[in-house]
């Protein structure tokens, strides 16, 4: 089992917040503004953690629930991700089940701590993230085990090293689990095409009304586990993609870390020149990644040799 | 062997006492549950002792009944059926103490100890017919403990609904055994004779079984009887019901299918198309109700769906000889039954509790009673985070050796991969509405502001109705953070039902404790994160200001606790994006007036196999007896005319 | 079989997806024109030698189904002056399913009939998914300019599965396929045209006025 060193997982404690920075300042550039700070993300989190709270008389321990097992659960998940050529710290047969399990307890207490508040706004929200991740899960699902189809890999480390040779070898399949990895990337950080973060309107917003009640230290939880979450499914799509990997250390970290780089820019130049789907078109665009998923698959099966 | 005769003849007796203790004192009356516990869990002990060491003992009496002999065999399977029978049973009769408190209870106790022992009975019994009296006497006690609350009407109809759905399945069992016997004129299991499994005659054994005993187990579409009988039987009842009483249909089912040392690899398949249709649609329909016990019965549907997919990864391993594909996916199968037992257990007891205070199962009713229920609200979390299969609980682990399977199935190529991977979307489609649905389930009934106002009268359970709940939800905890134990411990009934030698069994195991001990570190790696967090959190809360205030209202200076989303509107995008599945009922509402006064919404999911398919073939079915109707006519001599006119031919026939 | 040509067959697939989940009529046309242009590119990628066969089909198959037929569909669509939204009767997301299984079922079909080795066996379950994509349109749509459109999907996939027995097939039967398809979009037009003249809607579940 464990193989791989703890590098990336320090350095996701470490540099994850950079990533919303990065795509700030990429949408900043889009729309002509100068833009926060890069390091803005941290700035929030240290100075949420020294505040106060306020909390609704509503609420009971379930509320503290949600920001504390969600980030306690995507820093363990961070165990078994690797990292472009790094191998993840734990490695073991079945352990990208466990990373889908943790991240359903984190979103499971999230929505629940949403609906302790009692209040409607928080209710929507919890409803629409429970609704649309009860699709992405399945289409997150199909696209890992579409690579463990051909390659017989068992792990997310094998499964990503896998997929990258398949770039050279069966491109069209590589192309559509890959396509398919970053629509469940952008759904699950909820980021534009699905969800907007900035929206300011509580009636539009998914994944930030449901966390309208916290404050203080609950709330700087929230922001570093976003901020952790879009590094685990980073990690993965840049893990996937052979352009980021290379197999010495010292080599391999910077490649990664550019390849993470991307990716926030990436995200950053969707969420300047796309539009948000309406609510209603969200479930199509997850049936197409999933079925984007699933033709890759079929594909692997020895269709297309 | 004689242990467990003993406990279950205690049992019985206790039955019988409580039979008659309506007519004595007040504390005689805790006699009968007593002593029902106390046996209960004297029969563990031999149980527990087969179940650990795989030792198997039997027992044989002659019979005088045709084909009959009463012959009993515990063997692993047997034990692993019977320590939930018997734990559960203990169980819930310590909380059915304090559920039923005053009233005629000595009916409820006779029947809950027949349950209890015919169930036993069903697991230990190797002679059909013994097996078939076991389980008619388990389907009849059972109706008459659904029946229990029969001054209501809708408690009969369900009551009547699930006996004529019961004796369906057992013509179909009966049938089965018939032919399976045909060879023997004493109808025991080892005297059986077996076609080969890809024959014609294997194929309609396995569809007799699968009918039979999936109506007992709930598949899609024979389920529509536990939407019925669920809520409507007590509490304590419906969880002994889902937790073993449907377990019956899993326990039968595995038993057939051990017949075959090498099973056909179409009844994989078909067991993973059962599984998938009853995992996907149960939880659709549960996510869709307002009653909250009638959405735990439809899970039942859901995770009999996903024991049937574990079952079938199991099958198709064994047919395939992938020796990894039939452990893991009979081990996920079988350990889903048990998880299972235990968190449908503490929900249904735990919604029992709920309806008990607050008088009403209504989830768009309910609301805030974490703080007025702290106990069973904790118990409550407990059991819906597990079964919505996520770490560090018991339901991850079940469904993590499901998906393992899934994954030694991927690699097999062909249809078998391609059956493997609808197993892994499909698991990761029912886990994601899972979750919705306990969100919904759990955070309308005990979170946010009381809706209603019913629950200001609403206090916390008793103490015996709270420690059941609190037990099993600790074993819930449990088996979710030593899950590499459980499997060692389970190891005589895998090696049993995957039918390997030890040589090829061991390797298999280890490797599948040896995986499952690092899901359990990293449970631990989560629990020492959420500790630190939450100590950090709190920490800063008792030294920084803490203020407490109403909930974020957007400015709107007036929010009343009938504003909040209630369980409905929670599942509306759900109910819509399905629909074309659900068929959800929007009665229209008419609004006169230019400035209309009240207006109100109901939405009704009725079941569709019922509306759909079941409703007009019976209303044919009666349409076409009716014609029958003219040989009732009630003149006595025809009657003996016919009794005549029968003899006569039969007598024929025999000699002829 | 080279990489460009899977990638051709795997575009022709998705697009067959997109036409199942997409609501837009006008986005419908745009794909079969994508689906005429694949088609047209299709031979020459494909490692067999080129022909003056391939070069005519080809040539056909752009001008025809990529340039004109869309073009009319377009003008159809702005005389009939219909909503440009496509009304299923079958939800977008349950076609989406039901297009997975279909393609499904495809794979399956093609690996259980007989044909040539030879065939890549990428281009058979393709061309058999959008034969079975058509029909699927056909039955599920509500508006006749919708069930036209449905039919050159099932075209599509009979020229597509020529393409993949290519070496089978004679010209002549092609291009009188061809020639066919141009008379019956020219008629289907026209019928449009009418039916929206003497109704106002092309909505075919209203036709059934006519039955007598």
């Amino acid at each position: 089992m464990a193989d791989g060193s703890m590098t990336n997982v320090f350095l996701a404690a470490v540099l994850s917040p950079l990533l919303l920075g990065v795509i700030n300042r990429t949408k900043a550039f889009f729309a002509g503004r100068k833009g926060v700070p890069l390091g803005q993300a941290y700035y929030d989190a240290a100075k949420l953690l020294r505040k106060g709270m306020v909390l609704s008389r509503t609420t009971t321990p379930v509320f503290w629930l949600g920001p504390v097992a969600g980030l306690a659960a995507m820093t363990s998940a961070l165990l078994f991700v690797p990292l472009g050529g790094l191998p993840a710290a734990v490695s073991f047969p079945g352990d990208w089940i466990l990373l889908a399990g943790l991240l359903a307890l984190a979103r499971f207490l999230t929505v629940l701590s949403a609906l302790d508040t009692g209040s409607s706004f928080e209710g929507m929200g919890a409803s629409r993230e429970a609704f649309f991740a009860s699709l992405t899960e399945p289409v997150f699902l199909s696209a890992l085990a579409a690579l463990s189809l051909k390659g017989g890999a068992s792990s997310l480390n094998d499964l990503c090293a896998f997929a990258s040779t398949l770039f050279a070898e069966n491109l069209p399949a590589a192309v559509l689990v890959a396509a398919a990895l970053f629509i469940v990337y952008l759904t699950e950080n909820a980021r534009l095409p699905v969800d907007d973060p900035n929206t300011h309107l509580e009636l539009t917003m998914i994944h930030e009304v449901m966390v309208l009640d916290h404050s203080g230290p609950l709330f700087g939880y929230v922001v570093y586990g976003t901020a952790v979450k879009l590094w685990i499914f980073g990690s993965i799509v840049v893990s996937v993609c052979p352009l980021f990997r290379a197999a010495s250390a010292p080599f391999g970290v910077l490649v990664a870390l550019a390849g993470l780089l991307a990716v926030a820019v990436l995200t950053g130049v969707v969420e300047s020149v796309m539009a948000r789907l309406r609510l209603l078109r969200v479930p199509l665009l997850i049936a197409g990644a999933g079925v984007s998923a699933v033709v890759g698959a079929i594909l692997l099966t020895g269709v297309g040799r | 062997m004689e242990t467990l005769l003993a406990a279950l003849l205690g049992i019985l007796l206790s039955a019988v006492f409580g039979a008659i203790s309506d007519r004595l004192p007040g504390r005689w009356r805790r006699l009968a549950p007593a002593g029902l516990v106390v046996s209960s869990l004297l029969g563990l002990l031999p149980v527990l002792k087969t179940l650990l060491q795989g030792e198997i003992s039997a027992f044989r009496l002659p019979w005088g009944v045709p084909g009959g002999s009463f012959s009993l065999l515990l063997d692993p399977l047997s034990a692993f059926f019977l320590l939930f029978v018997l734990g559960l049973s203990s169980l819930a009769a310590t909380y059915a103490v304090e559920y039923l408190e005053a009233g005629r209870t000595g009916f409820f106790w006779f029947f809950f100890g027949v349950l209890t022992v015919s169930m036993s009975m069903v697991t230990l019994a190797r002679n059909a017919v013994l097996f078939l009296v076991a389980w008619e006497i388990m389907t009849l006690a059972s109706f008459f403990l659904v029946t229990f609350e029969d001054e209501h009407l809708p408690v009969r109809r369900a009551g009547w609904f699930y006996l004529a759905a019961s004796h369906v399945g057992t013509a179909f069992l009966l049938l089965l055994f018939v032919l399976l016997g045909r060879g023997t004129p004493v109808l025991d299991f080892d005297l059986f004779s077996f076609p080969a499994a890809e024959t014609l005659e294997a194929g309609v054994l396995f569809a007799l079984a699968l009918v039979g005993f999936g109506v007992k187990a709930g598949f899609v579409p024979l389920h529509i009887w536990l939407p019925e009988a669920h809520p409507a039987a007590p509490s304590p009842v419906s969880a002994l019901m889902s937790g073993v009483l449907i377990k019956m249909g899993i326990y039968g089912l595995v038993r057939v299918l051990g017949f075959w040392s090498v099973p056909s690899v179409a009844w994989g398949k078909i067991l993973i198309l059962v599984g998938l249709s009853s995992g996907i649609l149960g939880v659709l329909f549960a996510l869709a109700q307002h009653d909250l016990k009638r959405l735990l019965a439809y899970h039942s549907v859901e995770n009999i769906g996903i024991i049937a997919l574990g079952l079938g990864l199991g099958v198709l391993g064994k047919s395939l000889n992938q020796p990894l594909l039939a452990v893991w996916g009979m081990g996920g199968g079988l350990l889903h039954v048990a998880n299972h037992a235990m968190f449908k257990s503490v929900l249904f007891l735990g919604a029992g509790a709920v309806a008990r205070t607050t008088g009403t199962r209504d989830m768009d009713r309910l609301g805030g009673l974490l703080r007025k229920m702290p106990w069973t609200g904790g118990c409550f979390l407990v059991g819906a985070a597990a079964i919505t299969g996520i770490p560090p609980l018991n339901g991850f682990v079940s469904e993590f050796l499901i998906f393992c399977g899934a994954f030694h199935g991927l690699k097999a190529g062909g249809l078998p991969a391609l059956f493997s991977y609808s197993v892994v979307m499909g698991l990761g489609l029912i886990g994601g509405l899972a979750a919705a649905c306990f969100a919904k389930a759990f955070g309308a009934v005990f979170l946010g502001e009381p809706r209603n106002g019913a629950e200001h009268a609403a206090r916390e359970a008793g103490p015996l109705m709270r420690w059941p709940m609190g037990i099993l939800a600790a074993v819930c905890v449990l088996v979710g953070l030593f899950p590499g134990v459980v499997v060692e411990a389970l190891s005589p009934l895998l090696r049993q039902v995957s039918g390997l030698s030890p040589a090829d069994f061991s390797p298999i195991k280890e490797t599948m404790t040896g995986t499952l001990e690092v899901v359990s570190r990293i449970a631990f790696v989560f629990l020492a994160g959420v500790l630190g967090l939450w100590g950090f959190a709190a920490w800063r809360a008792r030294r920084g200001a803490v203020a407490k205030s109403v909930t974020w209202d957007c400015g709107f200076a007036a929010p009343s606790p009938r504003m909040q989303y209630s369980a409905s509107s929670f599942a509306q995008p759900f109910t819509d994006f399905f629909r074309g599945v659900l068929r959800t009922r929007f009665p229209p509402t008419v609004l006169r007036d230019l400035f209309p006064t009240e207006s109100a919404l109901h939405t009704k999911t009725p079941d569709v196999f019922h509306e759909e398919l079941y409703r007009p073939l019976f209303g044919r079915l009666k349409e076409t007896l009716l014609h029958g109707r003219r040989l009732q006519h009630g003149r006595l001599q025809l009657y003996v005319l016919y009794i005549v006119a029968t003899l006569v031919a039969l007598l024929v026939w025999s000699r002829g | 079989m080279s990489a460009w040509d899977q990638a051709l067959w795997v575009a022709f697939i998705l697009l067959n997806f997109l036409l199942l989940g997409t609501s837009r009529l006008s986005v419908c046309v745009r794909v079969l024109s994508a689906q005429g242009f694949l088609l047209a590119a299709l031979p020459w990628l494909s490692s067999s030698a080129i022909t003056g066969h391939t070069v005519v089909l080809s040539a056909a198959s752009a001008l025809l189904k990529g340039l004109v037929f869309p073009w009319f569909f377009m003008r159809a669509l702005d005389a009939a002056e219909v909503r440009r939204e496509v009304e299923p009767y079958v939800g977008f997301g349950a076609s989406l399913f039901v297009g997975l299984a279909a393609l499904g079922f495809c794979v399956w079909l093609a690996r259980a009939l007989p044909h040539p080795s030879a065939v890549s066996n990428v281009a058979l379950p393709a061309s058999l998914f959008a034969l079975m994509t058509g029909l699927f349109l056909i039955v599920s749509r509500k508006k006749a300019i919708t069930q036209a459109l449905a039919y050159l999907v099932m075209e599509n996939g009979a020229t597509a599965l020529g393409m993949a027995l290519l070496h089978w097939e004679p010209l002549v039967v092609e291009l009188g396929i061809l020639l066919d398809l141009f008379a019956a979009v020219f008629v289907m037009g026209i019928a449009v045209y009418h039916i929206n003249r003497e109704f106002d809607h092309i909505d075919t579940d209203r036709l059934n006025y006519l039955k007598d």
